[in-house]
């Protein structure tokens, strides 16, 4: 099984000590230890909620510095689709693909192209005689490790199909290898503009053995300044490099993108994590009625909002809309018999995940154990004060009941109860 | 049953919102125990029914878990008019749920049917114009 190498992580100079992560964490991950926050690593899934709404700037996210790229190989940038919307007064996609050539890139290969090929791949997916529906997309990795970690029996219904950015970088190597046979295949490096840290996470948590299309990732904030300067957005005549992505392709930074690029009216997508939490749970329950396929984002309104881009995510939106309608976007998506021939409906496995999303619980390994903790913890929760109030450390009473009975914590961390006696 | 593990929950009858709380909370309590995924399921399948049914016919009522390390017990009890004929209330499609409740999407003579197909056992106790009491059973060891 992969590694996973989280992104998220704390600053203990910046960290103040304060709730507001810990109490803001969808998955209770966080807890207030010696002051300062602490992420648990097997229940985190770097959605960057604490990054987002830390007011001490004292989370961040690790991913490869745009400094320390080497431009001296033969780097293809990846730009995730919300990266288009991050730019005002852009009339035309390809000021984005030239800027980021005469940044020093040697090639381009957008991932809202890759997102086509991916929609028909899915559509394929969704074809097969032993498909469990609704399949649930794949494409953002909070959401997978979420189901993943606490979603056992929705884990099968997850779209095998690699993502856009694994794709982008499978067929931007292709493209380079083909056209610059003389170049040294480790010289070839494809990086990644990654709006969001769990998308960096992701793509560094790969599995032994396993093919690596993404080698770097940097981040759309890293990025920005240095390709705005390099823009040329009033430019005239249009710039010599043109995109390849279409309307559809650039709709999957926003919620229900992905799913309306499927033509198929029976989807539900939904956005922001405690919103796709509560789907979940439907999901399981068997409540959503006649559903085939499921889209869901971590951040509102989609990979636009995530925390690693720099506008604004509503406003990033109206600029991909207008983007969308005056571009000069293709309309007609690229089509999957552009890189293969998959008339037989078969997917091959180079272009699905190494590895099955199975269960990986986060919970206890030992029931009876376990039954006995949370037992002891329930009599301790009625002692407590239960305003969930977070000055102990934990995020709810209830949990810090059980870190007690786990030894995590001391009772005497709760101030209100010491208080009240 | 000094090893028991108890939870209580009271269903909100006022509130098709809040239907489903009590089963979506005892699914993260199953999960953190570590139950089968298969178990945790079925009881998020019925007891989500169980619940719909008490705030449809019976104001609210009643959910208590009662876990131990090879069963799993949830009885739901409602103090609402009561099942006049079980044997009938089992058919699938039958149901007495008024039309507004209907047009809805609840009420389809689905959940009693549904709460024993996703379940080991269930005992159903009930007395016109007093109250339902459902008790739904897991064998653990039998289904791991």
């Amino acid at each position: 099984m992969a590694k996973y190498t989280h992104s998220v992580s704390i600053d203990p100079e910046k960290c103040t000590g304060c709730t507001t992560c810990l109490r803001r964490c969808p998955v209770e991950a966080i807890r207030i230890r010696d002051n300062k926050a602490v992420i648990n690593p097997n229940s985190c899934i770097d959605c960057g909620e604490c990054i987002r709404v830390c007011k001490h700037s004292a989370k961040h996210a690790s991913y490869d510095q745009l400094s320390d790229l080497d431009f001296t190989k033969y780097l293809i940038a990846l730009p995730a689709p919300s990266l288009f919307g991050q730019f005002n007064h852009m009339n035309e996609a390809d000021h984005v693909i030239q800027g980021l050539l005469d940044m020093g890139f040697k090639d381009v290969y957008e991932v809202a192209k890759a997102a086509e090929y991916v929609t028909d791949l899915t559509r394929l997916y969704m074809n097969r005689p032993d498909v469990v529906l609704p399949a649930i997309s794949s494409a953002c990795p909070a959401v997978v490790r979420l189901i993943k970690l606490r979603y056992p029996t929705l884990c099968d219904q997850l779209v095998p199909v690699l993502t856009p950015y694994e794709l982008a970088g499978k067929l931007a190597k292709e493209r380079a290898a083909k056209e610059h046979p003389e170049l040294d295949p480790d010289d070839i490096k494809t990086v990644f503009i990654s709006p969001c840290p769990a998308k960096v996470s992701w793509a560094k948590s790969v599995m032994e053995g396993q093919k690596v299309y993404v080698d770097l990732v940097t981040s759309m904030n890293d990025v920005y300044m240095e390709l705005l300067s390099k823009m040329k957005p009033e430019a005239e005549p249009s710039p010599e490099a043109a995109s390849e992505a279409g309307v559809v392709g650039i709709g999957w930074a926003m919620t229900s993108g992905e799913a309306a690029s499927l033509m198929n009216d029976e989807y539900l997508s939904a956005d922001g994590i405690d919103n796709v939490i509560k789907v979940l749970d439907d999901l399981e329950s068997g409540i959503v009625g006649q559903i085939k396929f499921v889209e869901l984002n971590a951040c509102s309104p989609g990979c636009v909002g995530g925390v690693l881009a720099p506008t604004n995510g509503y406003v990033a939106r109206v600029r991909l809309h207008n983007l969308r309608k005056t571009g000069g976007m293709v309309v007609k998506p690229n089509d999957v018999s552009d890189i293969g021939d998959f008339s037989s409906g078969d997917i091959p496995d180079e272009y699905t995940e190494a590895e099955a999303f199975t269960y990986m619980p986060d919970g206890s390994p030992n029931m009876l154990s376990m039954m006995l903790a949370m037992k002891k913890a329930e009599a301790l929760a009625e002692k407590l004060p239960k305003k969930d109030c977070g000055a102990c450390g934990s995020p709810t009473c209830r949990a810090f009941a059980l870190d007690v009975v786990h030894g995590e914590a001391k009772l005497e961390d709760c101030k209100i109860r010491t208080e009240m006696e | 049953m000094s090893d028991t593990l108890h939870y209580h929950f009271d269903v909100d009858g006022a509130s098709f919102a809040n239907a489903g709380r009590a089963s979506v909370e005892t699914k993260k309590l199953l999960r953190q125990l570590g139950v089968a995924p298969n178990v945790i399921r079925s009881i998020s399948v019925a007891m989500y029914e169980g619940e719909i049914n008490m705030v449809i016919h019976a104001h609210g009522g009643d959910a208590d878990v009662y876990i131990t390390e090879d069963t799993i017990i949830i009885i739901l009890k409602d103090e609402g008019p009561g099942i006049r004929n079980v044997e009938e209330a089992m058919k699938e499609g039958f149901s007495t749920a008024p039309e507004n409740i209907r047009a809805l999407g609840f009420g389809a003579g689905m959940g009693l049917p549904n709460m024993k197909r996703y379940s080991d056992e269930m005992h159903i106790d009930t007395k016109v114009g007093v109250g339902t009491t459902i008790e739904l059973w897991y064998h653990l060891n039998k289904q791991q």
